[in-house]
């Protein structure tokens, strides 16, 4: 699952892996080996927010942002921007705080409803098993904003009322079995970053919930260098697959930006999207195939054909179901060998308008590199504002140049200009080239070539993006990100539109400060282009905030659908955004998929409730 | 909504005025017009040159589609039918220049100020458009009475500082060389008054509009009712604009689109009497430099004051909110010139009315339109009677007070001196009007020479007295419906009242704005403002009249009842003449001289009835009801439907 954005960048990547090595879990469920992934994700985790437990972004005494532990890049840095950027944006005031409830009190947990039976049989499997408060209260949520929100106010919903760790396909083979044999409802958890309410409960489900935690099933079953291919258990978080792989000099090049902590079979089920899609492709294009277990069975191709044209794709029934048809349990995925050469850079624009055309330039001319994303105004002075403080005054001094060159001399108005983040691969040559190619057309469209560090810090945004939200909610602020497909021609009026409707709603709602809407045209087609949006505000003076917020999401998701927007490039549907899923796939298309459902899982066994 | 119509007239809450010609009798005209002019537009952008703004349309994609698909169809070459999409964009765009603007500042003030008293403005209205053009494209849709109007809304908006618009002009200007040219150098642009199937027109045309909007390079203005209303009484808006306008909010273009009405209220129209003797069949002058010259006797006259208000901005979004479903634009791009579907047809039609609704509720009433009314219905009923004609002015004068105080309750507009004393206001109104009535021997009556029947003069005084009844039309137009409604019942059941009522506001729908579709609405709004007036009882089942009520009940049927009349005397033409071959251009002038037999024969007491437009509507009526067919151009009797009550 793609989501709230997180380490993208491959910069970011050594510290991240180096900081996992060192991790060591604490798990210590009986018969169960030692792997690097804990069973009480809680303990080097957040319970209440996003990440490590020791990253996170605080105002030190002097009132100077900085950002804590040692895993990132930004890791015990002072971000000196950061402090008036926020202040200023939000109207937000240092001395008004917010803190979460600190520890999670096993009293607000309900009670684990258990089918003894079920609980009994899995026993004798030996497949490990929990219903410690922590570990179901961990395993019911995403990173919604009013999931989070909650969790911080102490409040704990329907949870499962217990968890089970497989730890390969024939252990989710017999937990299915006995799940529908004792007709208990079976929710896949992944990495848990879903931003869709997909973890969600639902509320009305009288069975026992049982979470399936696929996090112990993260081996490389083998690779194959012939074929380039390698086949892997579902349960491997983003961060791991890459390291490994990158072991053996390869790579999928599939980064969505929640990678450090989704799973492989979370991007199968949600149709997950990469950064790097121009050169690898999104899961789709990178799946060559799947096993998933589902109550009628399992279900899997015989040979893996490059292509195949036998009947619809069943892997299209698979991807995008959302844990609503069974547990995807190894996918065999395309890899390729580790890119020799990585080079970030940006360009900046006069305004938005220009640069939309230039990405549609590029698009057209089929040369994207494998990213390319356009920041609008706001988003930029965002980025802007996280800049770490400068170790020497020559590079200050530069800064300063740079500046004048752009506004003064350039005559690019502040307010208005954009910035368009680049990252190349490839052989040195062939990059080299291609940015020379890439930086030739913005120029057309009156592009100055910015540098790499604009580019890498552009990318460094999304990865602390959601570190950046729970900094806000210490203080009255609270936001979350969305995202849509468009065509070309309507990514203009798309951009402008939903950002004005998100001022007008929250304006209209009582909101007492004008709120952060902002957007990045952050993925390239050939028909279109994949839009993001961030949007937050400071809800002192609100009684329910979370209710305005969910109103003004709703009402942005109403404007980006009309406006010829897709209901979800890459998030996913959930429950979230279920009650447009008619109206997105027609009623025939509903009937369709419903009838699959029908047929694959008639007791419901996997009753998460997603997508229809 | 802000849009709605308030249950309570009464407490509608309106703006102050401020007079404008206040300061031009004090202070120079050249200064006025050469001052300083900088106006704010749509998010601070700088105003586009004429020639960028038509490169822009004729490099725009729907035209580059529209030109490739008539070049197709026709087989002439796309460059062939560029350069005639060129030639339609020269022949209709505007080229405003700063330099005209402030010769037609300098003259017009001049002209004014010998017209009229005072041009009052309600500031806060110029502010709010001030506010909505720096937020959203801007769309002006002025009332449409007077030549004036278009003239006199830039006048305000440059006297204010405030962007001047560009103005959609019907094409008959052009014919007037000079002062054509000068119109559109100050910002009219000029429109063919039909072009049907013209495609490459109506591209070219909608592409222009359009461009203009979306970028806000300048306020758009156009009347929705398409042409100067001649009798006083809103026309049936028409669409065609309306939609263009609209276009571009629906397609996520922009994010809204502000629609601002404005009510231009004249105390005395500059065309009176023409417009009576145009209804009467006396054809309307060619609009040419020379008859413009020739009308400067009119600048001796005193024609009062002009009342300009500017309504509450209208949002289409939140018009739109609920109605529409803007998915319906993405499957096709955007580009490609598609019929509006019904949705947005029946969505634009809505807006349509209830826009005009707005002009209308801010529409400034004098205590002249109540003596016209007063005065009118006294004429008809004397002449009934044969009783003196004329009303003693002190009879006028009690009859007005009560007038006054009933229209207030009913929502009306009016502005009557509340510091003066009736009898003042009274003779001020009269003597204003001098044209139209006068006084002798204590009493008022039609300024018709006693004893002499000059049958055409008449005719043309009772209409024009009646063009000023229409004014306040629209206050009392749903609760005289009511009342005649209870008049032709068979039974004051509600029920029955009610089928009455949606009779007869069928039956007028072409002659007053009443929403299509609003039956139940308008009977509820109707319901209330009798009920609260104590005029009736309305109980669940029944309709019932108070004691008190019938003075109030009798005024409001008696005000409908030339329409009535009108309608009959239409169908009785129908039923008598042979109309088997008769052609539209002949039924006017053949039911005119119908009327005047009746006329003349005392059979028919309303010389109004002799409007065209009356005469035109009742058509259309009939032809809606299904009374009369039209086949190719002959309209034919479809069957003897007219109902027993017009008997």
């Amino acid at each position: 699952m793609n989501v709230l954005s997180t380490c993208a960048a491959s910069a970011c990547q050594q510290a991240v892996c180096r900081a996992l090595c060192s991790v060591v879990t604490k798990g210590n469920i009986v018969g169960v080996p030692v792997g690097t992934h804990p069973y009480h994700k809680f303990e080097i985790m957040k319970w209440n927010g996003w990440g490590y437990s020791d990253s996170r972004f605080l105002f030190n005494k002097k009132g100077q942002a900085e950002f804590t532990g040692k895993r990132y890049r930004l890791s015990g840095m002072i971000i000196p921007g950061l402090k008036d950027w926020f202040e200023g944006t939000f109207g937000a005031n240092l001395q008004h705080k917010t803190p979460p409830t600190p520890l999670l009190t096993n009293t607000a947990v309900p009670p684990a409803t258990l089918n003894e039976a079920f609980v009994e049989e899995v026993k004798s499997t030996g497949i490990p098993f929990s219903h410690d408060a922590e570990d179901r209260v961990f395993r019911a949520h995403g990173h919604c904003l009013h999931e989070i929100f909650a969790l911080r106010e102490g409040k704990i919903g329907r949870v499962p009322d217990m968890v089970v760790w497989p730890s390969c396909h024939n252990d989710v083979v017999k937990i299915v079995q006995l799940a529908c044999k004792h007709n208990v409802c079976l929710m896949p958890y992944g990495g848990g970053t879903s931003v869709s309410s997909a973890l969600e409960c639902p509320p009305e489900e009288t069975r026992s919930i049982v979470s399936l935690d696929t996090s112990q099933m993260n081996r490389i079953l083998w690779i194959d260098e012939k074929n380039l291919t390698a086949h892997v258990e579902a349960g491997i978080v983003g961060q791991d697959l890459e390291r490994l792989l990158n072991e053996s000099g390869y790579c999928t090049g599939h980064e969505p930006d929640s990678m450090e902590f989704s799973s492989l079979g979370g991007w199968v089920a949600t149709r997950a999207s990469g950064m790097k899609k121009n050169i690898y492709g999104n899961i789709e294009d990178l799946v060559v195939h799947i096993k998933m277990v589902t109550p009628q069975g399992v279900i899997e191709k015989s040979c893996q054909g490059p292509r195949m044209s036998t009947g619809p794709d069943i892997h299209h029934f698979i991807m995008g179901s959302e844990g609503t048809l069974g547990v995807v349990t190894e996918v065999t995925m395309k890899i390729r060998p580790m890119p020799e050469y990585q080079k970030y850079g940006s360009v900046v624009f006069p305004n938005f308008e220009q640069g939309v055309a230039c990405l549609r330039e590029v698009a057209k001319q089929r040369c994207a590199p494998a990213s390319i994303r356009l920041m609008d105004n706001e988003q930029f002075k965002f980025g802007h504002a996280l800049k770490p403080q400068v170790s020497s005054i020559f590079t200050s001094f530069l800064d300063g140049l740079k500046k004048f060159y752009i506004t003064k001399f350039k005559g690019f108005d502040p307010n208005h200009l954009c910035v368009a983040t680049l990252l190349f691969e490839g052989n040195r040559e062939k990059v080299l080239q291609h940015e020379k190619q890439v930086y030739d057309i913005a120029a057309k469209f009156g592009g100055l070539a910015a540098g790499e560090d604009n580019g890498q810090r552009g990318y460094m945004l999304t990865f602390v993006i959601a570190y950046l939200r729970d900094l806000g909610m210490d203080y009255y602020v609270i936001g979350e990100s969305f995202e849509t497909s468009v065509p070309w021609d309507r990514v203009l009026d798309i951009c402008r539109n939903v950002k004005a409707r998100i001022i007008r709603e929250c304006k209209d709602k009582g909101v007492q400060f004008p709120p952060l809407s902002t957007c990045r045209v952050t993925q390239t087609y050939d028909a279109g282009a994949c839009v993001y949006f961030y949007f937050a505000f400071n809800y002192r003076g609100l009684s329910d905030p979370v209710h305005v917020y969910e109103q003004v999401e709703h009402a942005a998701r109403e404007e980006i659908l009309a406006n010829g927007g897709s209901l979800s490039h890459h998030h996913g549907v959930g429950k979230l955004r279920k009650e447009w899923m008619r109206d997105t796939i027609s009623n025939v298309g509903m009937g369709m998929l419903k009838s699959v459902k029908d047929y694959v899982d008639p007791n419901n066994i996997f009753g998460n409730r997603n997508l229809l | 909504k802000q849009f709605t119509s308030h249950k309570d007239p009464m407490l509608k809450k309106r703006d102050d005025f401020e007079d404008i010609l206040e300061e031009r009798r004090t202070s120079s005209d050249l200064r006025y017009a050469l001052r300083c002019y900088t106006p704010v537009l749509y998010k601070g952008v700088t105003p586009c040159k004429t020639s960028v703004l038509k490169s822009m349309v004729l490099q725009s994609d729907q035209l580059h589609y529209v030109i490739n698909q008539v070049s197709k169809e026709s087989g002439r070459a796309a460059d062939d039918v560029r350069e005639e999409a060129s030639a339609i964009l020269e022949e209709m765009a505007h080229s405003l220049q700063l330099s005209t603007v402030r010769f037609f500042a300098f003259m017009l003030s001049k002209v004014f100020k010998t017209l009229f008293r005072s041009i009052c403005v309600n500031e806060e209205g110029i502010q709010r458009l001030q506010q909505a053009i720096q937020e959203h494209p801007v769309v002006l849709l002025p009332s449409h009475r007077s030549y004036m109007d278009f003239l006199l809304m830039s006048y305000i908006l440059y006297t204010y500082d405030v962007a001047l618009p560009v103005i959609a002009a019907g094409m008959d200007f052009m014919g007037m060389k000079f002062v054509g040219e000068m119109l559109r150098m100050s910002g009219a642009f000029f429109i063919r008054r039909s072009f049907g199937g013209d495609k490459l027109y109506w591209s070219v045309f909608s592409e222009y509009v359009k461009t203009m909007l979306k970028n806000g390079y300048a306020p758009v203005e156009f009347f929705l009712e398409g042409t100067r209303s001649r009798t006083s009484k809103s026309l049936t808006p028409k669409l065609g604009l309306l939609n263009i306008v609209m276009d571009p909010f629906l397609k996520g273009e922009v994010f809204d689109v502000n629609v601002v009405p404005v009510s231009i209220s004249y105390e005395r129209i500059l065309e009176e009497s023409l417009y009576a003797r145009e209804l009467l069949g006396v054809p309307k002058p060619k609009e040419s430099t020379s008859g413009l010259f020739k009308a400067r006797k009119v600048l001796s006259e005193d024609y009062g004051s002009i009342h300009v208000y500017f309504g509450q901005p209208v949002s289409v979004r939140s018009l739109a909110e609920g109605r529409v479903n803007r998915c319906q634009f993405n499957l096709v791009p955007r580009h490609i010139p598609r019929r509006p579907s019904e949705e947005i047809q029946s969505f634009v039609n809505d807006s349509a009315y209830r826009l005009v609704r707005a002009q209308e509720e801010n529409m400034v009433l004098k205590p002249w339109v109540l003596l016209a009314s007063l005065l009118l219905q006294n004429h008809h009923q004397n002449r009934a009677a044969g009783q003196k004609p004329g009303m003693a002015l002190d009879e006028l004068t009690t009859q007005a007070v009560w007038l006054r105080d009933v229209s207030r309750q009913y929502g009306a507009f009016l502005h009557w001196p509340d510091h003066t004393s009736p009898s003042e206001v009274v003779s001020s109104g009269l003597s204003l009007h001098r044209a139209l009535v006068r006084v002798c021997e204590g009493r008022v009556q039609l300024a018709v020479e006693q004893g002499v029947y000059l049958f055409e003069f008449l005719a043309v005084v009772v209409l024009s007295c009646a063009s000023y009844r229409n004014q306040m039309l629209h206050v009392f137009v749903r609760p005289a419906l009511l009342a005649s409604a209870i008049h032709i019942a068979s039974s004051n059941q509600k029920q029955e009242v009610f089928n009455s009522f949606s009779f007869l506001r069928n039956m007028f729908s072409s002659e007053f704005i009443l929403c299509p579709g609003a039956t139940v609405q308008d009977f509820e709004e109707a319901c209330y403002l009798l009920v609260k007036t104590g005029v009736l009882q309305v109980t669940q089942q029944e309709v019932l009249v108070t004691e008190r009520g019938h003075r109030t009940l009798a005024f409001l049927t008696s005000m409908l009842d030339p329409f009535l009349q009108g309608y009959q005397v239409v169908c009785r033409f129908l039923c008598e003449e042979d109309t088997e071959t008769l052609t539209e251009k002949q039924f006017i002038p053949a039911v005119r001289k119908f009327i005047v037999n009746h006329l003349l024969a005392g059979r028919l007491r309303y010389a109004e009835v002799l409007s065209s437009d009356l005469q035109k509507n009742a058509l259309a009526a009939l032809q809606r009801l299904g009374a009369v067919r039209k086949i190719k151009g002959y309209v034919g009797f479809h069957h003897p439907c007219v109902p027993g009550w017009l008997d």
